[in-house]
């Protein structure tokens, strides 16, 4: 009988227990808005980081000039339409920076300049511009206030307003010493003093680095995109060489081809679709976590999460909720589920704790017992101490009775309300002894049953009374932390991925193992300290897999470091920012999983348009070889299977399609394909099927019906 | 019994042969390639090169290693083709032209044997033993080494060394070649193929003038000749010389040996990586596509058009008679697949299709089931970069049998991919920029587009068998088919050899549900799909302006 209120999920939770991932949203505005961004982007510099579109540039130029020599309405078209091709590789890109961009601008007002008052050595304050501030130096921030910079709080306690980074208006509370002492440049004092020590230099500050982040400013190729631009590379010389060869073989055969023909043909199988298309993937990828408010230090994290293969994850919070509930009552000897649950609820109302207060939501749910806050008005409570280890409560016989007091007194079973009666709950050792000292007995049963719930993974209260000078044991209350919900399911889904959960709690190996289990997940580290978790994260990575982490505290810092995916909570200390490679901004640890999914969707829109890139070759050479070589050997017009007008509107249709498709694909590249945790096999064959044999039908029927205009067009 | 019927028989025993060996040779193999103790003739062999056999290469020593030796090899291979007249056993066939000898040289070092001389009446009987069929030994050996490096670098980890070249070298001759080929050349001359060291035997003929008929070691010189996917015959018209291939028989046996070690390298690999299914991945691979080109060769040469061949009803031109179509068309497929380039008919008399195809087969890259070792470490190559592509479809950096494919090893795999369509492409078009070439071909037109295709083909994958209808002996055809036999062998080598050490470096990747499986029938088709894919691309144009262009007139 596991009762409990259904906690609301916060917002934030909410978005994270969303099965797949979301898509971003994409407007066709933001193409016209990144316009003039793209077209300064056709300098050749920029195009020469991406081999395979320096080769459209190159070809561009070259058709740009013959048409210039010899210009026509073939010439021209394609001259046009190469031009659009790097055009729109740039629209592709600029559209994701713009993007990131606009995050960038909301976080760059947050920066707006300060006026600091900087102690002095001497202890006077000095007032000097926020940006004049060195590492080390001491400020005194009052309510109202804007902090000026990226600190560590040495003096004072204050809730503090983080709107202006996190997005979440509920303050927070930010003391000096332990893990919430730091706080950000840019949020405001709501309440009380501190003193700040600086911890970040003018310009490297948390803000600073977010927004060079998010604008992509600091983007360096990850050593994935490497790896892929080498193969697109190298696909690129196969094309060129293969077009080299082409020349004197088409002159063998009876003619030598137009050179603007040749360049069409060459842009048409160089895979202009992913190389345009790259860059952008991977700001979207970046992007795609700013708006789940987790920043990445680099994009080499975010790929690395598609990798993760161990998940460690903090049971507190992440797993279940914070905190223990209590989720069932254990009678002993005779006494009633109602007398008991009466009892348990009164002993509870003096107890402010998260646990007492489950007490009675629990009795509330139970029993439908009031939550009658009269009652704390006629009688005495006996609040928790950490020598007695008990809270209770203690009704007078001087008072008055009343029907409240009826109310309570009806659960015992001594009908004489005029009788004092003392309820107490505590651990079980504490409240046995102050039944014996009130000449009671402890029944054997009730150590069976604190025993049994204590290996079960669960905490034993046990709850008592004495009623006009008799003490009795009335029973157990289990307290158990509490799965959150929906998180089995994830953790099944992990499975499916391939991903083993570790549970990394401070508890002892029996709870542990207890609540791991039932949360499903796969191993526990159970009593866990720093070097523990250290030396779990080694052990796994000198397995070969990859580890990702959440974490807050500063002693949490040497694993962030270690892991390969570290996310450190924003309310953590700045030494745990420091190490780690991401900040989750809402300091939600569950959504670890959402990065992993995010790192996987990444690659998988990766490797999917590039595949969608190389298929769509074959029906490029179906439209464009019969066109070029029909001339020579009539037979070969049989290829031409689209039926396609003219050699020219077959080459120009192909040249049309070859860069539409990046304008049509720039959605999915910034979206990201659609991802839905499965096993490896049916994720490859469902892509390979979409990608794969789509993209080698898609052009088949888009350069056919591209056809159907093109041949309109007089002159072709 | 028709024509098909037989055919269809000869290809059901010579699959139950080859599935019969599969195991026990490939699992021999494995065990040769992985055993401690060294035999006694090896270790002789250890001292006199002054090799220790225990120490373990790094795979830039390795590398060191397969290209001086095959250096060393051509010249020396060279220098004893330029010397024979003042060498025994000449049969007083006198020096060798230069530019002969050295596109032989560089031909039979790399494992291609094409033969731009007439073997009868240029070598003596010393350059045939000590020179080219110790090279048949070796050169196939050297692939099949270079294959099991790179194993190596699937199987170890954290370590940079790959094993050594010379043990490798010298188990692959001493262990598996040397009785296979022994073993063979007893069958073949129970099967009616000569041997002998006579020049030859004076005949008198009909009309009273007098020839002779040569004569040669021939059974020992055909079985490393299959084997060893080496292909060179010791005449002029290989195995369509009654001398090496009499009957049908000895061609279906003759087909088994060429096909059997990269056969049962597969399994070989299976058994060193730990999962004989990742094997049975690659032969499946090769052997659909050997199918489906079999196939597709078969039906071409039976369905031709033309009124005489239509009137021969298949279209029997420069095929032998004793084999006709089915066996023809097994033996081309088998040769082209493989880099044996041994022939019994004449590939430049298939029809269109037909001679397409096996050209086709040759431009895959030779993996169904390509060359001794050759093959093996080809196919894996093409496995990594679709391994690449569709590791990163199933959201992971992609990896392989436990190794991740990043940068460097996709660099490796890039270049020795690149390595033959580079000198197939820029040798053929090169060559047919030429305004000479028209004088070296016998045919115009498409027919002579395909004869230039073919010989760079031939060459850049080492395959050795020639189009024929086109006269390589000009200097420049020498040079640059000599030039692409190089770069088509030790680019790839070099290239493969470098993945092995990247690979060999890394720590493995435990295999877990989000791992790309490369077992079972999806990853089959990926790869079919790859190696079809990337030739298709590479070559679509040139096959359109030559078998294409022919095959649909």
């Amino acid at each position: 009988m596991t009762l409990i209120k259904e906690r609301q999920p916060t917002g934030a939770e909410k978005r994270s227990a969303r099965r797949g991932v979301a898509a971003g949203s994409f407007s066709p505005g933001q193409l016209m808005s990144s316009l003039p961004d793209a077209l300064r982007k056709l300098d050749p510099r920029h195009q020469l980081r991406n081999p395979v579109m320096f080769v459209v540039w190159v070809g561009s130029v070259l058709v740009t000039m013959l048409a210039a020599v010899r210009p026509g309405v073939f010439a021209i078209g394609v001259a046009a339409w190469l031009w659009f091709t790097v055009l729109f590789a740039n629209l592709a890109e600029s559209v994701a920076e713009g993007r990131g961009r606009a995050q960038a601008d909301t976080l760059r007002r947050t920066r707006k300049e300060t006026v600091a008052r900087r102690l002095t050595p001497g202890g006077d304050e000095e007032r000097v511009p926020g940006a004049e501030l060195r590492l080390g130096d001491h400020v005194v921030v009052e309510a109202g206030e804007v902090i000026p910079g990226d600190g560590d709080i040495v003096e004072g306690i204050a809730t503090v307003d983080e709107s202006a980074i996190t997005g979440e208006s509920a303050p927070v509370i930010r003391e000096s010493g332990g893990d919430f002492s730091s706080v950000t440049g840019g949020t405001t004092v709501l309440s009380d003093r501190i003193i700040v020590k600086i911890t970040s230099k003018p310009g490297e500050s948390f803000v600073d680095r977010m927004i060079a982040l998010v604008e992509g400013a600091q983007r360096r190729k990850t050593p994935n995109e490497i790896a892929l631009t080498i193969l697109l590379s190298t696909l690129t010389i196969i094309f060129l060489l293969t077009l080299i060869a082409l020349q004197p073989m088409a002159g063998y055969s009876g003619q030598l081809q137009d050179v603007i023909v040749l360049v069409a043909l060459l842009v048409c199988l160089i895979p202009t679709t992913i190389g345009a298309l790259l860059s952008a993937i991977g700001i979207a990828g970046m992007d795609r976590l700013v708006q789940r408010n987790v920043l990445a230090t680099s994009g080499r994290a975010v790929e690395a999460a598609g990798d993760v293969s161990t998940l460690l994850l903090d049971k507190t919070g992440t797993i279940t909720f914070g905190n223990r509930q209590a989720t069932e009552l254990i009678p002993v000897g005779g006494v009633s589920l109602v007398q008991l649950g009466a009892a348990a609820r009164l002993s509870s109302l003096a107890d402010g704790t998260p646990e007492g207060r489950s007490i009675i939501e629990l009795t509330v749910a139970e029993h439908h017992l009031p939550t009658a806050p009269e009652v704390e008005r006629a009688a005495e409570f006996v609040p928790f101490s950490a020598q007695t280890r008990m809270s209770g409560i203690d009704i007078g016989a001087d008072r008055r009775e009343t029907c409240l007091q009826r109310d309570l007194l009806a659960g015992s079973s001594h009908q004489d309300s005029r009788a004092i009666r003392s309820v107490r709950k505590g651990a079980a050792s504490a409240v046995a002894a102050w039944v014996r000292s009130h000449g009671g007995t402890v029944p054997a049963e009730v150590e069976g049953i604190t025993g049994e719930v204590s290996r079960q993974g669960a905490t034993p209260l046990v709850c008592a009374e004495v009623v006009a000078g008799r003490a009795r044991m009335l029973g157990v209350i289990r307290l158990s932390d509490v799965v959150k919900p929906g998180m089995i399911e994830r953790f099944g889904e992990l499975r499916a991925m391939g991903i083993k959960t570790v549970m990394i709690t401070g508890d002892n190996p029996l709870t542990a193992r207890a609540i791991a289990t039932q949360a499903g997940m796969d191993d526990f580290l159970a009593e866990a300290t720093p070097e523990d978790k250290m030396a779990l994260i080694r052990r796994e990575q000198e397995g070969g897999r990859l580890v990702a982490m959440t974490g807050d505290g500063t002693n949490d810092a040497p694993a962030l470091a270690q892991a390969d995916v570290g996310m450190t909570m924003n309310t953590g200390t700045a030494a745990a920012k420091e190490a780690g490679n991401m900040v989750d901004l809402d300091s939600n640890p569950t959504k670890l999983i959402d990065v992993v999914q995010i790192g996987k969707q990444l690659l998988i829109t990766r490797g999917a348009l590039t595949t969608f890139s190389i298929a769509n070759d074959l029906a490029k050479y179906f439209a464009i070889i019969p066109a070029m070589f029909a001339g020579i050997y009539p037979q070969l017009d049989r290829l031409n299977v689209m039926q396609l007008a003219s050699p020219h509107s077959a080459i120009l249709s192909a040249v049309i399609f070859n860069a539409l498709i990046i304008i049509a694909l720039i959605p999915l590249a910034l979206r990201g394909v659609r991802y839905r945790p499965s096993s490896a096999v049916s994720l490859l064959r469902r892509n390979l099927l979409i990608y794969g044999i789509g993209g080698i039908i898609t052009p088949f029927v888009g350069i056919f019906l591209i056809d159907l205009l093109v041949r309109l067009f007089p002159g072709i | 019994m028709s024509d098909t019927a037989a055919g269809l028989l000869q290809v059901a025993l010579l699959l139950t042969v080859l599935i019969a060996v599969y195991k026990p040779l490939g699992d021999y193999m494995a065990r040769m390639y992985t055993a401690k103790t060294h035999l006694r003739a090896e270790r002789v062999i250890y001292r006199l090169v002054r090799v220790h056999p225990d120490v373990d290469q790094r795979w830039t020593t390795y590398a060191v290693g397969v290209l001086g030796l095959s250096a060393v090899s051509i010249v020396f291979l060279y220098l004893l083709q330029r010397l024979q007249s003042w060498l025994p056993l000449s049969l007083a066939r006198g020096a060798v032209e230069s530019g002969i000898a050295f596109n032989t040289a560089v031909s039979f070092v790399t494992n291609t044997n094409w033969q731009s001389y007439v073997p009868e009446s240029v070598m003596g009987h010393l350059v045939q033993l000590a020179g080219l069929t110790v090279q048949n030994f070796v050169s196939a050996a050297v692939g099949m080494a270079v294959a099991v490096a790179l194993i190596r670098g699937f199987v170890r980890s954290r370590t940079d060394r790959l094993g050594n070249f010379w043990v490798d070298l010298t188990r692959g001759v001493v262990r598996i070649l040397l009785p296979l080929s022994v073993l063979g050349a007893i069958v073949l001359i129970i099967g009616g193929v000569t041997m002998s060291l006579r020049a030859g035997v004076a005949v008198t003929g009909l009309d009273g003038s007098s020839s002779t008929i040569a004569l040669a070691p021939t059974a020992s010189q055909e079985a490393i000749k299959e084997l060893g996917t080496n292909g060179g015959g010791i005449f002029n018209a290989n195995s369509a010389h009654p001398f090496e291939n009499p009957n049908s028989w000895t061609n279906l046996f003759e087909i088994f040996l060429l096909l059997i070690i990269p056969v049962c390298l597969t399994r070989t690999f299976g058994r060193m990586v730990g999962n004989v299914r990742q094997g049975y991945v690659l032969i499946a691979v090769m052997g659909l596509i050997w199918t489906a080109m079999l196939s597709a060769v078969w039906w071409a040469e039976t369905h031709p058009n033309g009124l005489a061949t239509l009137a021969a009803g298949a279209a029997m031109e420069g095929k032998e008679v004793r084999f006709g179509i089915p066996s023809s068309v097994l033996f081309a497929i088998s040769t082209t697949g493989t880099s044996t380039g041994a022939v019994n008919s004449m590939h430049d008399s298939y029809t269109g299709l037909g001679g397409g195809m096996s050209l086709l087969n040759m431009l895959f890259g030779e993996v169904a089931p390509g060359g001794v070792g050759t093959g093996l470490y080809g196919l894996l190559v093409i496995a990594v970069i679709a391994v690449f592509l569709a590791g990163l479809m199933v959201g992971r950096t992609p990896e392989y049998l436990g190794k991740k494919l990043g940068r460097r090893e996709v660099t490796a795999a890039a270049i020795s991919i690149l390595a033959m369509p580079a000198v197939v492409l820029l040798g053929a078009g090169a060559a047919l920029a030429l305004p000479s070439t028209l004088d070296a071909l016998n045919n115009s037109g498409a027919h002579g587009l395909s004869e230039v295709l073919y010989a760079y083909a031939s060459a850049g994958n080492n395959n050795g068998s020639a189009f024929a209808g086109i006269t390589v002996t000009s200097g420049f055809f020498q040079s640059t088919l000599a030039m692409a036999m190089a770069f088509g062998r030790f680019v790839p080598v070099l290239a493969v050899l470098c993945l092995a050490g990247s690979l060999a470096q890394q720590k493995p990747v435990p295999v877990t549900a989000g791992t790309l499986p490369t077992t079972g029938a999806l990853f089959v088709t990926l790869v079919t799909a790859t190696v079809i894919l990337i030739a298709a691309l590479t070559f679509f144009p040139a096959l359109a302006l030559g078998p294409f262009a022919e095959a649909l007139a």
